[in-house]
């Protein structure tokens, strides 16, 4: 079963790293993080702060579009063109195909993400070099932070969950409705914690009930974004990157599980 | 034990979004295929065909009915491990090329390393893509996307292969070629059931055939119990008649039509003694060019029975609710 849901994977990340649509987002992504140090120098004595902010902002956008615009496609794409047939009648049992195809994609999206990374270190590590002055009045962190890894790792787990969601949709609706309903989850995924205390500023206990059922089946994003702390050079505990990541894990997990429920039972006309 | 036994197979689709009804694609299929034979399964567009064949590889669920391939049920592993398929018009992914996708399909089987490549290298070389194997795939035309969709059905060796219109998109040499494997395949003891509409190649390679039309079995058997075989007439063609002659020989000739360089084509009734009439005609100075029996091909029985059907549809293929 792992060596055909292996296969499956290698090939999800051998047809995605030839795809140029990845490599536009991921240079893009480079340059955005490259263009952080131009902008950094025009704030007075914040430049490593905004850098690192833009860094990983310009990170996360663009893991998202990768997340959601390659997960959306993952199966619509194959059943759409057929090329499913083909794989579906070897001996590769449906919910091995789901979880290869996301297995295949959480390894697309590490690699990109180290991409991305690795760039942001890249700036950082020339900035010093230039310009070590300004390095140094840095002292709420320091400049190559190993605390930024953190903040990438959550990165890559929130993505992950997105990419559940992605291909949870992508089993059943088009892409376009796909994107948009991830897009959505995702938004709603980072204020979901007002959901939490709903039934404190309504009146109805039904609308409050909802809101807390909402709080529960919704991802919570919120959690995975630790920029600001790490930017400002507040600990973020490894207990914190562990339970949060546990959390990430589960709910992709169940969301990969519905996947291969809806999946399993579908005719392909 | 039969390769393919299906019982009252019958699937259904809904169709339209809001009130969604159930639209009957294939109704109560009862269908026997011997192993070791090459079955064809007939049929007008809309028919079930690609239905049947979804039903049989599992892709899609039946509504009832019973199926059994190779003894099992479709969808069971050791099933998967025997059977190939090629499904209509097929497509892969664009970035692969034609050799990486077989041994991605190889290697789903379970071969490696040394064994993959040459298994992978001798499909590629049989189907007559080895020149383009690095080629990626978006680069094919449809032709060669089809001889890729053949190697892929055939990368396990496998016992029984399904081939959903394997004709299709291919040029004349590429017919002949397939044509070709299918009984390449037949001769190594693999059972081949494909769907198609087009009859001479289903004429010329099956030992069996059923004829499926809106959804139902019309006929399923042997080509000789099917098509009677009897001739009814004869075709001759004789050149350089003189006016008049064929007049002189009686009501034996039904019809004369004119072809190229003073050559016609003669119908001849069944009943008349051809040799007889080609000797009179000859002593009239004409000149014998061939004669031919006609006998009714799997064309004119599929056409007679496809047209019958249409004129009297069978009741509720699109049922009401409830």
């Amino acid at each position: 079963m792992g060596r055909v849901i292996g296969l499956v994977a290698y090939h999800v990340f051998k047809e995605s790293v030839r795809d140029k649509v990845l490599y536009n987002l991921v240079l893009f992504a480079v340059l955005m993080i490259s263009a952080s140090y131009l902008i950094g120098q025009l704030t007075a004595g914040q430049d490593v702060k905004i850098i690192k902010d833009l860094g990983l902002a310009a990170s996360e956008v663009f893991g998202l579009f990768i997340a959601v615009f390659i997960g959306v496609g993952l199966v619509w794409k194959e059943v759409d063109r057929r090329s499913v047939y083909n794989l579906l009648v070897k001996p590769l049992r449906r919910h091995e195909f789901i979880v290869g195809k996301f297995a295949g994609l959480a390894l697309t999206l590490f690699v990109n993400i180290s991409v991305m990374a690795a760039a942001l270190y890249a700036v950082l590590a020339l900035m010093n070099r230039l310009e070590p002055g300004l390095a140094k009045a840095a002292v709420e962190a320091p400049v190559l932070d190993p605390q930024l890894l953190k903040a990438f790792a959550l990165l890559y787990v929130q993505m992950l969950v997105v990419t559940s969601v992605a291909l949870f949709f992508s089993t059943f609706s088009g892409p376009m409705l796909s994107a948009a309903f991830t897009f959505g989850l995702y938004i709603v995924g980072h204020f979901n914690a007002d959901l939490a205390n709903f039934e404190a500023v309504v009146k109805s206990r039904a609308a409050g009930w909802l809101g807390k059922a909402l709080y529960y089946v919704l991802p919570n994003l919120a959690p995975f974004d630790v920029k600001a702390a790490v930017v400002h050079g507040q600990p973020v505990s490894a207990a914190y990157v562990t339970l949060t990541t546990g959390y990430g894990l589960l709910y992709a997990g169940v969301m990969v599980t519905l996947a291969v429920i809806v999946f399993s039972r579908r005719d392909f006309k | 034990m039969h390769a393919i036994e299906t019982e009252h197979l019958t699937k259904d689709y809904a169709v339209g979004f809001w009130r969604p009804r159930p639209y009957r694609a294939l109704d109560s299929l009862s269908l026997q295929v011997e192993r070791n034979e090459v079955f064809g399964f007939l049929g007008p567009n809309g028919a079930g065909k690609t239905t049947t064949l979804k039903l049989l590889t599992e892709l899609i669920y039946p509504t009832s009915g019973r199926i059994a391939v190779l003894g099992k049920p479709p969808g069971h592993p050791d099933v998967r491990r025997r059977v190939g398929f090629l499904p209509e018009a097929p497509y892969f992914y664009d970035y692969l090329t034609a050799e990486e996708l077989l041994a991605y399909f190889a290697g789903l089987f379970g071969l490696r390393g040394e064994e993959r490549r040459k298994r992978v290298s001798a499909l590629l070389d049989r189907v007559g893509i080895a020149g383009e194997r690095r080629l990626p795939l978006r680069k094919y035309s449809k032709g060669m996307l089809q001889r890729v969709g053949l190697a892929q059905a055939l990368v396990n060796e496998p016992e029984l292969v399904f081939l959903d219109e394997p004709m299709s998109g291919l040029d004349p040499l590429g017919r002949r070629d397939v044509r070709a494997l299918i009984l390449e395949l037949r001769d190594r003891g693999c059972t081949v059931f494909f769907s198609s509409h087009i009859l001479s190649d289903a004429e010329v390679l099956c030992s069996r055939v059923a004829i499926v039309v809106g959804g139902q079995l019309v006929t399923a058997g042997r080509l000789s119990e099917i098509l009677a075989f009897e001739v009814s007439g004869w075709e001759l063609v004789m050149a350089d008649l003189a006016p008049g002659a064929v007049e002189s020989v009686g009501s034996a000739v039904r019809r004369v039509t004119p072809i190229s360089e003073g050559r016609y084509t003669l119908e001849v009734a069944p009943d008349a003694e051809p040799e007889r009439l080609v000797a009179e005609l000859r002593s009239k100075g004409g000149r014998f060019v061939s004669l031919n029996p006609v006998r009714t091909t799997l064309e004119d029985y599929f056409v007679q029975q496809v047209t019958a059907r249409k004129a009297s549809p069978p009741p509720g293929r699109v049922m009401p609710e409830g």
